[in-house]
């Protein structure tokens, strides 16, 4: 990282005939020394220029990094170890593994904790499989297919708030649409809001729609990858469109998989958006028996509702260890796969 | 040629785009500087005035009865910019933000009554003393309001606003349909004294419930009705915690769950989409009304129910709700703050807000104004609500308040009285799970 020793900016002209100099340099006529010295700075700026530059290209991002992603990373942490109330946030009590400790008994946080998971896996499941299926209807000649793929991704770009603030109309007991939907064929309407897993289906039902579109344009883009005439001979064999998507298709696209897995489980990890939305009460609850508070949301209700940052800290980087925990896990499932190829 | 355009126009697209992203995070990081003007959206016309920077949750009313505009008039040389945070739930958290760090705050803070006292108690010396601001006179205010907003050491960190004195609104139609009398005098001496009174008119109303309609809207309303009549609440008056066994509390309690059990409620959850939605469709034919309530119910319930609404004396005297407005030691503009949060604190401005957006006046000195003691509201069938108003406010007891009184209030309603009403769970359950979660809420 730093410049080189070896280059000292007042020395002369090299030394003729020293071993193996270029039969250019040999001919060039003896520079003038002010020039050789303006050569000499010029080089070394250059060299300083190409040496540092990337590095001044990239620093923006990591200095912002280091100011909004690691220091509150870090400061979360420290934070975690007090008791601090949103009152008076400068004022902090040594509290030790406190917080933890106490997570480890908080039956709301056991909850927060089993709802996320139950709720990522009947959201991230069907999504991913969803998006498998339509990438390969995408993939398909089809007339108009760039129109499908921009309407495929509308969901994606839709926001949050707007989303679930339809959805929760949607599921709405009285007057929602799926309910009246229900009715039509004879169905009696449910309790969308105050069931465990029927609040839980309906919260995935929103993230599902956000992003099923999204992981099947990252699918069909691994899929366009896929040499045709894997296809061909697979067809020559006499293999149905089914047998190749499974036989071709998905072994495939297993790293693309594996990816859109790891990040869809991020992403159900720190779910908060929707379920918050969905309570139609604007309370961070989840519902009246908690069913559907997700840690993101625990998260939110310690922190900002009954003000305790302390404990919102906890929970924060019990989160992050979490995901922690996940990548590595997918590192160890990563290795294995390729090893298994 | 075309294409040239295109190509030309895009760029400008992300150009222009790329300058907004620019100047939102510059004005963003400008706002906490001493140009008092940044962020205003008039632009030309703030040159050489005063912006007096007001923030509110929801709808306060000032703007909407005018005031803001008289105000203006009157001062030319000030111009005033109200930023409302929605919903309610998300300005508390903020307004304590930037307490803590002294910056983004507004001029002036509105402060919500389940707030107010723990901004009282741990955050008194970061407001300014608006006791002895020129033009306040104590004796304007009702006595427990002045009180619920004076620290220990007798600093008043907030003026009264509106508060929320209480009533019964009920169909008159539809209590004609069940056989129950409908005038409102006679539908206040019904239950006159006693919230079991008013459950055993449900009763009534429940044997021959008009087209279905349930007796009222919500065991959560009921709740805070009748909690709010209480003296000691949520706290004792040491401040010492006794949501578990204070008497109001159980009371009320008992009187929601019985509800809940006689079938007598709608099971909503108020001030939601399906609660409006069954407003608006005539699915219930009472509901606890402070007086902020009858501009929900003439929203939501809309023309349809227009003169089929009345208004009568609840069984007990009660507050619930009210606000404050505050200013921060750190407000930019302090003095011009204080002469603006007096002025709209004023019994004239109070009337005046009642008149136009049916809040309340916390100032007593307002009752006499003509504005609110000849009030009468077409869409209530033209009830006095002047006067049952008034009585009501000067009836209700002086409450004691407690930091977390709104977390409280929120968990018993949403999490334990909702679980009993909409997840069928018994009343002690319930209970249970209102009391697990305060025990959590206030856990520090």
């Amino acid at each position: 990282m730093t410049a080189p020793s070896g280059f000292t900016p007042d020395t002369a002209a090299p030394p003729a005939g020293q071993g193996g100099a270029a039969p250019r340099a040999a001919t060039a006529p003896a520079p003038d020394p002010a020039e050789q010295r303006r050569r000499d700075r010029r080089s070394r700026r250059y060299r300083w220029d190409v040496r540092w530059s990337p590095y001044a290209f990239v620093a923006p991002f990591f200095v912002f990094f280091a100011a909004f992603g690691l220091f509150p990373l870090l400061y979360t942490g420290w934070a975690s170890l007090h008791q601090v109330e949103l009152t008076s946030p400068t004022h902090m009590e040594w509290a030790g593994w406190h917080n933890y400790s106490r997570l480890w008994e908080d039956e709301f946080f056991w909850k927060a904790l089993r709802n996320t998971f139950t709720i990522g896996v009947i959201s991230t499941v069907p999504q991913l499989m969803m998006a498998l299926g339509i990438a390969h209807l995408l993939n398909y000649r089809l007339r108009a297919s760039m129109f499908f793929r921009v309407a495929i991704l509308t969901p994606y770009a839709t926001s949050v708030a707007a989303a679930t603030l339809v959805f929760a109309l949607l599921f709405g007991h009285d007057y929602g649409m799926v309910n009246w939907s229900l009715g039509l064929v004879g169905l009696d309407g449910i309790d969308w809001q105050n069931g465990t897993w029927t609040s839980q289906i309906a919260v995935s039902t929103i993230v599902i729609w956000r992003w099923t579109g999204y992981n099947a344009l990252i699918y069909l883009a691994a899929m366009q990858a896929v040499p045709n005439d894997l296809y061909e001979s697979a067809a020559l064999d006499g293999a149905s469109r089914w047998k190749q998507f499974l036989h071709v298709t998905v072994p495939s696209l297993r790293p693309t998989i594996l990816f859109t897995v790891v990040v869809s489980t991020i992403g159900a990890t720190q779910l908060f958006g929707e379920p918050l939305l969905f309570n139609t009460a604007g309370t961070a609850t989840g519902g009246a028996d908690h069913q559907y508070q997700t840690l993101g949301l625990y998260m939110y209700e310690q922190g900002w509702v009954n003000l305790h940052l302390g404990r919102a800290s906890a929970i924060a980087w019990t989160m992050f260890l979490i995901l922690l925990l996940i990548a590595a896990a997918n590192a160890l499932f990563a290795r294995r796969l390729r090893k298994s190829q | 040629m075309r294409r040239n355009t295109g190509s030309h126009r895009s760029r400008a697209v992300v150009l222009a785009a790329v300058a907004a992203l620019g100047a939102g995070v510059l004005s963003g990081c400008a706002d906490d500087g001493d140009d008092g003007s940044a962020g205003s959206s008039g632009g030309g016309d703030s040159k050489g005035k005063t912006v007096v920077t007001v923030g509110t949750y929801g709808v306060m009313g000032f703007k909407q009865a005018g005031l803001y505009d008289e105000y203006t008039k009157l001062h030319p040389d000030i111009k005033i910019e109200e930023n409302v945070i929605d919903p309610a739930s998300n300005y508390y958290p903020q307004l304590l933000t930037h307490l803590g760090s002294g910056s983004g705050l507004a001029d002036i803070q509105a402060v919500e009554v389940g707030n107010i006292n723990e901004v009282t108690t741990t955050q008194a010396d970061k407001f300014v003393d608006l006791s002895k601001a020129d033009g306040v006179k104590k004796e304007n205010f009702l006595d427990w309001k002045w009180a619920q907003a004076t620290a220990k050491d007798g600093k008043t960190i907030g003026l009264g606003t509106d508060v929320g004195p209480m009533a019964i609104c009920y169909r008159k139609d539809l209590f004609q349909q069940a056989g129950l009398p409908a005038d409102r005098d006679a539908v206040s001496a019904l239950w006159a004294g006693d919230w079991q009174k008013y459950l055993d008119a449900g009763k009534k109303y429940a044997k021959k419930a008009p087209g279905g309609a349930a007796f009222l809207d919500s065991a959560g309303g009921l709740f805070n009705a009748a909690v709010s009549g209480g003296s000691e609440v949520y706290y004792d008056k040491s401040g010492k915690p006794i949501y578990k066994d204070g008497p109001a509390v159980k009371k009320a309690w008992k009187l929601a769950t019985d509800a809940s059990a006689s079938k007598l409620s709608a099971k909503l959850q108020e001030f939601t989409k399906p609660w409006q939605q069954a407003l608006a469709n005539g699915k219930f034919a009472t509901v606890s009304c402070p007086a902020w309530m009858l501009g929900q119910i003439k929203e939501y319930a809309g023309d349809k129910y227009k003169g089929k609404w009345d208004v009568a004396a609840a069984p007990q005297p009660a507050n619930w709700g009210g606000s404050f407005l505050s200013v921060p030691q750190a407000a930019k503009n302090k003095d011009e703050a204080v002469k603006l949060a007096t002025w709209l604190t004023a019994p004239e401005q109070q009337a005046k807000l009642f008149e136009k957006q049916a809040s309340f006046p916390s100032a007593q000195a307002a009752y006499s104004l003509p504005q609110v003691a000849d009030a009468k509201l077409p869409y209530f069938n033209n009830a006095p609500i002047g006067k049952i108003f008034s009585q009501a406010a000067k009836d209700s007891p002086t409450q004691v308040l407690g930091p977390k009184d709104a977390i409280i209030k929120q968990n018993f309603t949403d999490v334990g009285l909702l679980q009993v009403e909409q997840q069928g769970k018994s009343a002690a359950e319930g209970w249970k799970a209102a009391i697990k979660t305060n025990d959590n809420a206030l856990d520090q």
